[in-house]
């Protein structure tokens, strides 16, 4: 597990090679809040919808995360760089476009590259488009931010929203099919079947334990962080 | 008849937005404080569901697919636009909801007051583009479409209905405190979601 969630955090250090005078305190905590203290899936309570029907396995949890942190970053960057010329009125429908825009580049890509994962992945990658995360955000953070602090914002929480994904993710594979991205965890020589003692455990695979597994992440996520209480 | 009446359970029950697909969770979740909130809330998702779901459908078929604008030019026969329907689609459920939006504050008040602040906040519901987006990857005809739309509205509704009516009793009880609030919630909607999976295997026609 601990595996995977490095493998995404790793994205945004490629950065500071770059620019390194650009990532001063405030910056990083506009990256680091949401992945804890700011979530936007579990503080939040914004992009539930797409997330949890793409996490029975691995695989298409990852290949999720990864599209909606880029469209999350360049949503974010183009809004931003825009935010002075929109009028008020009709912001929400320049930022739907620029979603849609985007979410149809990330959705062609897949369906040239990853073929597979995107038939898994159905209707769920156009969902990106009405996924609350990347319209708060917009309304909430690109709307009256600079563009290098709304970049930096929109990795943040597409990585917030991909590390529950991948985590609710990992126990679904796990314990429903035995298996973590498709290599065997649980000795075949166990089950029932070839005269051992372990079942999978069928609950997993279907939609309620992703709820149950959110609920639990939330329940020990606020156990140890007390900011957290009492936000509904 | 008995296939639109099998579709129409399907979607109410089986296929149920938010226990099948989690779609529309984040007003479920946000809106689901009072019962009297959510039934406004439901109601406008039933409505705008049953609307754009044809709507898009008729707008996939006609404008969109392959072959669709032959009788505009013959050279056009072989334009595929599908790979537009994600921007085609949230564009007319953004003006649909606005146009219901005027047509039901000009001819049905007391309705415009009871939906309220609801009916703007639908356009970024999940549940609605994922709605078309059901229908064009299952292929559903005209009337099939209407059907799936306003059934899959009434199990959206019944969702919500439920979870507002639970979370309302549940400020009396004593939940461990970091439990309190959204987990509880998560973990009911799994508890029901089980429930509504009793459905499954219901055959009509």
């Amino acid at each position: 597990m601990a595996n995977e969630e490095t493998t995404i955090q790793e994205e945004p250090k490629k950065e500071p090679k770059k620019k390194e005078a650009l990532f001063s305190r405030r910056n990083r905590r506009y990256l680091l809040d949401p992945l804890d203290d700011d979530n936007p899936i579990t503080v939040q309570v914004l992009g539930i919808c797409s997330a949890l029907a793409v996490t029975t396995k691995i695989k298409p949890a990852f290949v999720m995360a990864v599209s909606v942190v880029a469209v999350t970053l360049f949503s974010n960057l183009i809004i931003s760089l825009m935010r002075k010329g929109i009028p008020n009125r009709i912001r929400m429908i320049v930022q739907l476009t620029v979603i849609a825009a985007l979410v149809v580049l990330v959705d062609q890509v897949l369906k040239a590259y990853l073929y597979d994962v995107s038939t898994q992945l159905t209707v769920f990658v156009g969902l990106i488009i009405t996924n609350c995360i990347i319209m708060g955000r917009l309304e909430a953070f690109a709307m009256a931010n600079k563009p290098w602090p709304s970049v930096l914002d929109g990795i943040g929480n597409g990585l917030g929203y991909g590390a529950i994904l991948i985590v609710v993710a990992v126990f679904r594979e796990l314990l429903g099919a035995g298996e973590l991205l498709g290599n065997r965890i649980i000795p075949l020589s166990w089950y029932v079947e070839n005269g051992g003692w372990y079942v999978n455990n069928g609950l997993m695979v279907l939609p309620p334990a992703a709820m149950f597994l959110i609920g639990i992440y939330i329940w020990v996520q606020r156990g140890f962080n007390k900011k957290l209480h009492n936000i509904s | 008849m008995e296939h639109y009446i099998n579709l129409f359970v399907r979607a109410i029950f089986i296929d149920n937005m938010i226990f099948a697909y989690f779609l529309g969770m984040c007003s479920y979740l946000a809106v689901s404080k009072t019962v009297k909130t959510a039934v406004g809330l439901g109601f406008a998702v039933i409505f705008v569901l049953a609307i754009t779901v044809p709507a898009n459908y008729l707008i996939e078929t006609y404008l969109l697919k392959e072959g669709a604008l032959a009788g505009i030019h013959p050279a056009l026969a072989t334009v595929d636009l599908t790979f537009l329907s994600f921007i085609v689609f949230i564009a007319v459920i953004a003006s649909l909801v606005q146009l219901v939006e005027m047509v039901v504050e000009r001819f049905f008040p007391p309705l415009y007051t009871a939906l309220g602040i609801f009916l703007p906040l639908i356009t970024v519901n999940c549940s609605i583009l994922g709605g078309a987006l059901f229908m064009s990857e299952r292929e559903y005809g005209l009337a099939e479409s209407v059907t799936y739309g306003f059934g899959s509205g009434i199990g959206w509704f019944l969702a919500i209905i439920a979870i507002a009516a639970i979370r309302e009793k549940l400020r009396y009880s004593n939940i461990p405190v970091p439990l309190r609030g959204l987990g509880m919630a998560f973990i009911l909607t799994g508890l029901m979601g089980m429930a509504f999976m009793s459905f499954v295997g219901i055959q009509l026609d």
